[in-house]
């Protein structure tokens, strides 16, 4: 797979590693009055999709930035890629 | 049917036409008892203990594609009990124990052979661990051995002893793992399973299930509806898209795993020799060729296929530890799918959905499981209560904090 960064224009996978789901950016209150099951489910609980995927890879053999991979898990195929920062950083203002 | 040497020659000399299908094709009756969704090793492994050892006997099973076409056809064949953690040692001393009874519980032949698991020990640390492991293997009445480093070199001469990185201090055997045909344990439990009066449906996919008031009644399929007093998943690879259509979500993530299998070769590795510091296992099959693997890929995939990184990596693994085999030519390679669990475990359990029921989580570890899994399975759908060896494979472990995680890897599922 080869992961077009940003940044950095088309890099192997093998520079990245991969953390998991794209919604693990949005951490839950902690605060909440639910906020143990709403930790449950971050946590531990996936949608792991067959088909489009937003996912978190760390460029740690690279420029170390988080980026957030749009992927089809049936064809491995990339549609997009972000910086987890642009993305996190559009959420707050949003 | 049973086979025989006579038979085997009279069907020989008159061109193989003899032979007759083992199990029938019925079509999906109205109801049942249990309907099993998923015909693989641990689908059809559970529909013949049910039938066989807890009376049900009025059972299907229903299979996307055809019998085998998953990853009871696609993995490394490795059979073993040599796990640490009191949740999952004795479920699988309880799995290698049904193994050395499975030919004649079935009688079929599925090639086992009991031809032992070596673990290497590269530094002090891992002895220790080994040392341990090896003592929970034993406290769970499974055999284990801790090597020395001419333990290993008496057993294994051809291993790259003084690697500068990993050099082999030692290991841990056990001698009753081996491997199995793993195609042969789907067939003989489909057989056995059929025999008993359990239908087997193929080319038949579940598209939903029939839910109301929190209450399963039976399931949708390809081949119409079926009703069933319980339901019973047992999908792994496909378990969150399954589950899905019943609205659960799972801890669970897709993985791939790639495995290995060269030309054949003159015998030349005994066991199963695993390469854990480095994420290598190689065996040699009966027909000679060297079958081996690494790690999962690592990220998320449905493909049943990887990509070169990992093909790499495991070559330079092999190269580190066995150089001899640098010429061995590839004949195949091919992935497939692991339920990767939050913990590394697996899980049999209800779900809080009535009468239905889910089997999953198997990580890259499913085929040795599979005699347990069914047993187990069975034994929960039979009697509604947990297998004595499986009462910590619950659904609910991660919101009770309690967690069965062998590698201490955390909720991260690509590193278990």
């Amino acid at each position: 797979m080869i992961i077009n960064h940003p940044l950095l224009g088309p890099r192997d996978a093998s520079e990245f590693v991969h953390l998991g789901d794209a919604t693990l950016l949005s951490r839950p209150d902690w605060q909440a009055v639910d906020a143990i099951a709403q930790f449950h489910e971050y946590l531990y609980q996936r949608d792991n999709p067959a088909g489009e995927y937003r996912e978190l890879w760390y460029h740690e053999q690279g420029d170390r930035s988080w980026l957030i991979v749009t992927r089809n898990t049936i064809t491995h195929e990339i549609s997009a890629v972000e910086l987890a920062r642009d993305v996190a950083r559009q959420e707050q203002l949003s | 049917m049973r086979y025989s040497a006579l038979s085997i020659i009279k069907n020989g000399l008159t061109g193989n036409k003899g032979w007759k299908p083992v199990w029938r094709e019925p079509d999906p009756k109205p109801k049942y008892d249990i309907v099993i969704v998923g015909g693989g090793g641990h689908g059809l492994a559970t529909a013949h203990y049910l039938a066989k050892k807890y009376g049900v006997t009025n059972v299907a099973v229903l299979e996307k594609g055809w019998l085998g076409s998953g990853n009871i056809g696609r993995n490394t064949t490795i059979v073993r009990s040599n796990y640490l953690l009191d949740g999952n040692q004795p479920f699988y001393e309880h799995s290698m124990k049904l193994w050395e009874g499975l030919e004649t519980d079935l009688n079929y032949n599925v090639m086992m052979s009991q031809r032992g698991i070596l673990n290497l020990a590269h530094s002090d640390a891992q002895r220790d661990a080994f040392a341990r492991r090896g003592n929970a293997m034993l406290m769970s009445g499974a055999d284990a051995e801790l090597l020395d480093a001419d333990a290993v070199r008496n057993m294994v001469p051809f291993l790259n002893f003084d690697n500068a990185r990993f050099p082999i201090q030692g290991g841990l055997l056990q001698r009753r793992a081996g491997t199995a045909r793993h195609d042969a344990v789907a067939w003989g439990y489909a057989r056995s399973a059929d025999s008993h009066g359990v239908d087997i449906i193929q080319n038949c996919e579940v598209t939903g299930f029939t839910i109301k008031d929190g209450k399963c009644s039976g399931v949708e399929t390809s081949r119409g509806t079926i009703s069933a007093n319980k339901v019973a998943v047992c999908v792994a690879g496909s378990s969150s898209v399954v589950m899905a259509r019943a609205g659960m979500r799972l801890p669970i993530e897709s993985h791939v795993l790639q495995a290995f299998v060269t030309e054949g070769l003159k015998p030349t590795i005994p066991g199963v020799v695993t390469f854990g510091a480095g994420h290598l296992y190689i065996s040699q099959s009966d027909k000679g060729g060297l079958v081996f693997g690494g790690d999962i890929d690592g990220y998320n995939s449905y493909a049943q296929r990887g990509n070169m990184p990992v093909i790499e990596h495991v070559a330079e693994d092999m190269m580190a530890l066995m150089p001899f085999l640098g010429r061995a030519r590839l004949l195949r390679m091919w992935g497939g799918v692991m339920d990767m669990s939050m913990d590394g475990s697996p899980i049999i359990d209800k779900t809080p959905i009535d009468g239905l029921y889910f089997n999953g989580g198997w990580c890259y570890g499913g085929f040795k499981a599979t005699p347990a899994s069914g047993d187990a399975y069975a034994h929960l759908l039979a009697t509604d209560r947990p297998h004595e060896t499986a009462t910590q494979y619950r659904l609910d472990r991660f919101a009770q904090g309690a967690m069965i995680d062998e590698k201490g890897a955390g909720s991260q599922p690509n590193l278990h």
